[in-house]
């Protein structure tokens, strides 16, 4: 079998962005979360907050760590097996990329190093400064590298000359059509993913009758927070969709199995889409429900895969079925949110077992609906790179053959492996350990040097609590 | 724009913020190279605690540069990278190993070692990859039109292969003299008596790539042996600097030979960058030709000029936090 360097390098691309992306959404969302903390701790000197902040920073070393050294790889991929990309658009991405290691990659590594090691050793302001660095310093990040994202989703500011991006306008590039909307929609998911997950280990605790105080505290913070925050979701996900249909027309077909162009679409709830006979089996949908929500009209024309030729269609069923899982996921958590607020409200929320239940299985789902949405807006601009300018095939290293690509592939997803299960069991290890019951002032004898020494849970003595 | 050479500034940019890397990644990868050869496991601890703190923002340093020069010198990016794929990967894996190691080594009891080999062997072979980029640079690309048309292997060479162990033997100089500098009693003992051997190993290494390179380089061979000039002020001074060390290592001082190093360091880095002037993709394209657009060369500087020294500013204020020795059974250690 010939090795196809173009669809190994793909696989390659999405393995190790989807494996990075884990991380940082959640690490977004809590790095604010402990600020938060961290500042209320401040104001209110309440040691709840204290607790919950040392507890949460312990964890949040753990993801951060994972999440930078796989962040490595992604500087070099595009060079690696894009190097016809990378020169290309070098003009407009490379500028892009530099700004995001000095104003966001220095800013986290370095105060994060003063937040884990730091509390005795400078003022509590300062040390509440750091917090707050940290957390900026991850948004900054988000908002170069989406930036870069959605300019190769919708290209603005920029020509074509020679083979080379040239720039017509760095504002109109950075702030490009998508951005707005695709910012919004993964910082509110940054927030659900770190809210599910403090409120799923909260929700844990209190069924195993642990740590009270701190995980009532917690799971009201983010019952509240996830109240405001899931239904907001929808709302910037329609926004999101609707620029996406003006801007890429084929991706929302792609996302309702949508395949001739025609007026009072319906909306599908399932099924299998056939790209071979453009069109799909077992359909089940609601009459006119997509043309409503595309184009706010019941009888709405939207336009069909059939309108472009086939080797500008994305494939269909990955996007049809990811986009879905995302969707459903979504509906999910609005409900579980909203009913866990009106517990709250009425004052039921810590003593209602199931839910609390709810709470701890629902842990992993946030990843998955982040995970889902990456390949719904990366799979469903298939084939571009740069959406009308340049495709994925002529993005490509000329020099790269199939077997290079596959060994490095093998060798990602071995390396990888080692680094997700090494990191899940320790993080189970310290959510099982839990929070130390007295938190004793470390002082100068405990003084920690190195960047995840908060994390101080043996590896292979789970029954013993924290930093003894 | 013309009154302004931005290439020039960006090469000046670039070349500091690799030479940041070296020094600053530099040591912490040679207290990995050393890790095996600690006298204890105490020491392994002490070293590690020792760099803990700053590794990641000195990787950072490494992100920095490949960022910097995706935007300034995209034609370097996008040749290095698919020509040394093979190498690239084995650097990134080798940093991945030895960035888990950091955390999980001290939650280990039972398979503590496993995470010393992953410390070892991760600081090792990035360090090696890291040397034999330097080789590569020097022998030359095989390009057509500014894109790499060569073999997977065309970097592994003799050439590449002794820069790389030449890395490791510097790498490893930089991390025994910063284990001088932060640790006492008995690690520090071992670290005075390894450092001279390094040295040694390293000035070979200077020796070997010094006749090494014009021999396989005419056109370094044409600079440096031409006409005799004040280009040999390097190597002369390399050698004053290394028997300065050797002197100070001698009377036991604890932060001269780990400064006397990076300056060792710095003349190497030097004397490679004069020998291949003007030249960012040898043997035929000048940085000038792998330069991006000057607009964006510039829209980036205006930013670098603000930022970088507010970089600077908040990385040495942690290194102040973070002064002083490492205490044996400290920390980490301690459980």
């Amino acid at each position: 079998m010939e090795l196809d360097p173009l669809l190994i390098s793909r696989i390659q691309f999405a393995f190790v962005v989807s494996f990075h992306a884990i991380f940082p959404v959640f690490s977004i969302g809590l790095a604010a979360y402990i600020a938060l903390l961290e500042g209320l701790y401040f104001k209110t000197e309440d040691p709840v907050y204290l607790k919950l902040s040392k507890f949460w920073i312990k964890i949040f070393a753990i993801v951060f760590g994972m999440g930078v050294v796989s962040g490595i790889v992604m500087a070099f991929q595009f060079g690696t097996n894009w190097s016809n990309y990378s020169y290309a658009a070098a003009n407009f991405i490379g500028p892009l990329l530099a700004y995001e290691v000095v104003t966001a990659f220095f800013l986290e590594a370095t105060f994060l190093g003063v937040l884990l090691f730091g509390r005795d050793k400078v003022p509590h302001g300062m040390h509440l400064f750091s917090a707050c660095m940290v957390a900026v310093g991850t948004f900054i990040s988000s908002f170069w590298i989406l930036s870069a994202n959605s300019w190769m989703q919708t290209p603005g500011g920029v020509e074509m000359v020679d083979g080379m991006i040239q720039m017509t306008s760095w504002t109109q590039a950075i702030f490009n059509s998508s951005f707005p909307y695709r910012f919004a929609h993964f910082a509110i998911a940054s927030f659900i993913t770190g809210g599910f997950v403090v409120a799923g280990v909260s929700a844990w605790y209190l069924l195993r009758d642990r740590h009270h105080d701190m995980a009532r505290k917690a799971l009201k913070m983010c019952v509240i927070m996830l109240a405001i925050a899931t239904p907001l979701q929808l709302y910037s996900g329609d926004m999101h969709g609707l620029n996406t249909l003006e801007e890429q027309p084929m991706k929302v077909a792609a996302m309702e199995g949508h395949w001739e162009t025609s007026t009072g679409v319906p909306l599908l709830l399932f099924a299998i889409p056939d790209a071979e006979n453009e069109t799909n089996h077992f359909e089940i949908g609601i009459p006119k429900l997509a043309s409503l929500i595309l184009t706010h009209d019941l009888d709405g024309e939207v336009a069909g895969l059939t309108s472009v030729p086939r080797e500008e269609r994305p494939p269909v069923g990955i996007v049809f079925w990811s986009f879905r899982i995302m969707v459903a996921i979504g509906m999910l958590m609005i409900a579980i949110a909203l009913f866990a607020a009106w517990k709250l409200f009425r004052g039921t929320l810590y003593e209602s077992r199931g839910l609390l239940k709810i709470f701890s299985y629902m842990i992993p789902l946030p990843f998955v609906a982040v995970i889902a949405g990456w390949f719904v807006t990366e799979v469903g601009r298939q084939p571009w790179i740069i959406q009308g300018i340049m495709t994925v095939g002529e993005g490509l290293t000329p020099s790269l053959s199939g077997w290079m690509a596959l060994t490095t592939l093998i060798g990602y997803i071995a390396v990888y492996t080692v680094v997700f299960a090494s990191g899940v069991f320790y993080l189970r290890k310290v959510i099982i350990a839990g929070p130390a019951e007295d938190e004793k002032d470390t002082g100068d004898e405990g003084r920690p040097k190195r960047p995840w020494s908060a994390v101080s849970t043996p590896l292979e003595d789970s029954a013993e609590p924290a930093r003894s | 724009m013309e009154l302004i050479d931005l290439t020039l500034i960006w090469v000046l940019l670039i070349g500091f913020g690799v030479f940041m890397y070296v020094l600053m990644d530099g040591f912490d990868l040679g207290v990995g190279i050393l890790f095996p050869f600690a006298p204890s496991d105490e020491s392994r601890d002490e070293m590690m605690n020792s760099v803990a703190p700053v590794w990641d923002g000195n990787e950072t340093w490494l992100i920095l540069g490949g960022a910097g020069l995706l935007a300034a010198f995209p034609m370097i990016y996008s040749v290095f990278l698919p020509a040394l794929y093979i190498g690239v990967f084995l650097l990134l894996a080798g940093l991945i190993f030895r960035g888990i190691a950091f955390e999980f080594r001290f939650k280990a009891t039972t398979h503590k070692h496993w995470w010393n080999y992953a410390f070892f062997g991760g600081s090792t072979v990035a360090s090696f990859a890291q040397g034999a980029v330097i080789g590569s640079y020097v022998q030359g690309f095989n390009v057509i039109d500014g894109r790499y048309v060569g073999g997977a292997f065309d970097w592994l060479t003799p050439f590449t292969l002794m820069t790389g162990l030449g890395v490791v033997a510097g790498y490893a100089l930089l991390g025994v003299t910063w284990t001088i500098m932060k640790t006492e009693g008995k690690t520090q003992d071992w670290a005075f008596k390894l450092a001279p051997r390094l040295l040694m190993i390293v000035l070979v290494f200077f020796v070997l790539v010094s006749i090494w390179t014009p021999l396989t380089n005419e056109r370094v061979m044409t600079r440096w042996f031409d006409h005799v000039n004040w280009l040999w002020v390097f190597p002369a001074l390399t050698v004053a600097f290394a028997g300065w060390v050797f002197l100070q290592l001698r009377k036991r001082a604890e932060t001269a030979p780990f400064i006397g190093s990076m300056t060792l360091f710095s003349m190497f880095y030097l004397g490679i960058l004069i020998s291949m002037w003007p030249l960012a993709v040898p043997p035929d394209y000048t940085f000038w030709d792998a330069a991006s657009d000057p607009g964006s060369q510039l829209f980036l500087l205006i930013g670098f000029l603000f930022l970088i020294p507010i970089v600077l500013g908040y990385t040495a204020w942690t290194y102040w936090v973070f002064r002083g020795k490492v205490k044996p059974g400290a920390g980490y250690a301690g459980h």
